[in-house]
């Protein structure tokens, strides 16, 4: 009935902890993240999803306080511990976009060339200007903004500021792609757009995203994930997960009576 | 427990509570159409041919809550099967008082003729099936999937005596070709209450679905042989 098998996994995590200060906020997760594939995650507020998704590209490096243990792999190396991937590699390799989308205050043609530039990916000219004329292909926004990429990224609707951020997460050319609550900004025609953009982007990159939406997590993800009190409860096919789960915390938390 | 938005809960107990009116409708159809057959009873036939339109009704009311649901709710999970389960066994119960209407409809007939023996065999699959009926409809409102399994294994002893009961008003019809008449409606009759068990069974399975969120497997009882009847050598 449920025909959706993992692929061969991406990324995982083995007793994967974070505590902010003393506070845990994670307590040992164990995931595979299946490649050419979008996971969601899902769960109450404060249960760790952001967490998580930051552990994937070590984001929580920089926040004073967050201490992070146990084990992640992209394709098999460590994430961290000595001989860890270099983090500004790793960051290059799984790229973020954010709840809010946070566009540079400079032009549009510069926020995309912004990672080929950081990681010398491009030369200057024609060599940047096919990168970035891709990436916004990729993203759907070039039909949209190619006459004016020279104007501030600031200053496109918030649909397209979130595509011009996924457009400078993907100029990098990363393997996988994070994206915490990319949508809950955006419209409905915006979102289709974001979810359509999603549902493409999986050819070619492995995706792990953070939603409120129970229907968005439906709606784009092959994979799901439910997490509570720091802690997954169930992950499973999507379909499987929305139509018969397992568990009854996640039949409580996605049928809207807790949470 | 309960969902946090008290307005969806109503809404499914509304769709909870119309599924179960329309089955006690369809039951007491069903009993009335029995009871018209067995007594002869024109009056009542009449009445169960005639009521059969508030069952449509239900139906209806049924399917247009279950949309209303869908749309305004995106049920998933346990709610989500809730729905498309009440969709569906409205669609069950809607056929088994149309086909329990039909046997009145044909009874208003027989009462008209004389008398015949195989009625008693006729009324005995009917008990059975009514039972069936009641027994499925409890299961699903009372979300018993033990209990729906187990009424999906009676209708094997339905179609049993089914396959019986064919056999008995054909040699009746041979024996006295003046009531091939009578016995042709009996024999209609007969096949709508075997066909009242398989809805009876197709409810158990959703009663399963809705409860496990898994389709039952395992063979499907067997259905009756009635259809291979003159093929043997006898
Ligand atoms: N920078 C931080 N400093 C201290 N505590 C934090 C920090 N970030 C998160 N936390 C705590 O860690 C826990 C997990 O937070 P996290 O942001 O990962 O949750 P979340 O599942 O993403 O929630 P939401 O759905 O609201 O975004 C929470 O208890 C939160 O208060
Ligand atoms: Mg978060």
């Amino acid at each position: 009935m449920f025909e959706h098998t993992a692929a061969a996994a991406k990324m995982t995590t083995r007793q994967l902890a974070v505590r902010y200060g003393d506070k845990p906020a994670l307590k040992g997760v164990d995931l595979d993240i299946p490649a050419g594939d979008v996971t969601a995650l899902i769960g109450p507020s404060g249960c760790g999803k952001s967490t998580f998704l930051r552990c994937l590209n070590r984001m929580n490096d920089t926040i004073a306080g967050a201490t992070v243990s146990g084990k992640a792999t992209l394709d098999g190396e460590q994430i961290y511990g000595p001989g860890g991937i270099d983090p500004v590699l790793l960051r290059a390799r799984v790229g973020m976009v954010f709840q809010r989308p946070n566009p540079f205050p400079k032009s549009i043609y510069d926020n995309v060339a912004f990672g080929p530039r950081l990681h010398r990916l491009a030369r200057e000219g024609e060599e940047m200007d096919a990168v970035v004329r891709s990436a916004l292909e990729r993203a759907g926004l070039w039909d949209e903004v190619n006459d004016r990429l020279e104007e501030k990224g600031t200053g496109i609707s918030g649909g397209q500021q979130q595509r011009l951020c996924i457009a400078r997460a993907i100029a990098v050319e990363p393997e996988v792609i994070l994206m915490d609550e990319p949508c809950s900004a955006l419209d409905p025609i915006a979102t289709a757009r974001i979810e359509e953009l999603i549902d493409e982007l999986r050819q070619s990159y492995t995706i792990v995203i953070v939603t409120h939406s129970m229907q968005q997590a439906a709606r784009v993800s092959q994979f799901t994930a439910f997490f509570h009190l720091g802690e997954i409860v169930e992950v499973g096919a999507t379909e499987k997960i929305f139509t018969a789960p397992a568990n009854a915390l996640t039949q409580g938390y996605i049928t809207g009576r807790f949470g | 427990m309960p969902h946090i938005v008290k307005s969806f809960d109503a809404e499914l107990a509304k769709l909870e509570d119309a599924l179960s009116r329309m089955g006690g409708l369809a039951e007491a159809q069903l009993d009335a159409a029995i009871r018209a057959l067995e007594k002869r009873d024109s009056e009542l036939a009449a009445r169960v041919v005639s009521d059969d339109a508030q069952v449509d009704a239900c139906e209806t009311f049924i399917g247009e809550q279950a949309i209303k649901v869908l749309a305004l709710r995106a049920p998933v999970a346990n709610d989500l099967r809730t729905v498309v389960s009440a969709l569906k066994v409205a669609g069950e119960i809607e056929r088994i008082a149309d086909l329990a209407a039909n046997g009145a409809k044909r009874s208003l007939v027989l009462s008209q003729l004389p008398a015949l023996k195989p009625m008693h065999s006729v009324i005995r699959l009917g008990r059975l099936a009514q039972e069936m009926v009641k027994d499925g409809l409890d299961a699903y409102l009372g979300r018993d999937a033990e209990r729906a399994l187990a009424v999906r294994e009676r209708d094997q002893e339905l179609d049993d005596v089914y396959s019986s009961l064919f056999r008995e008003i054909l040699t009746y019809m041979m024996e006295d070709p003046r009531t091939i008449t009578p016995c042709s409606h009996l024999m209609f009759i007969a096949k709508n209450l075997e066909r009242i068990g398989d809805h009876a069974t197709n409810i158990s399975e959703l009663t399963y679905f809705r409860v496990t969120g898994a389709a039952v497997t395992g063979e499907r009882p067997k259905k009756d042989n009635s259809s291979f009847v003159g093929t043997e050598s006898e």
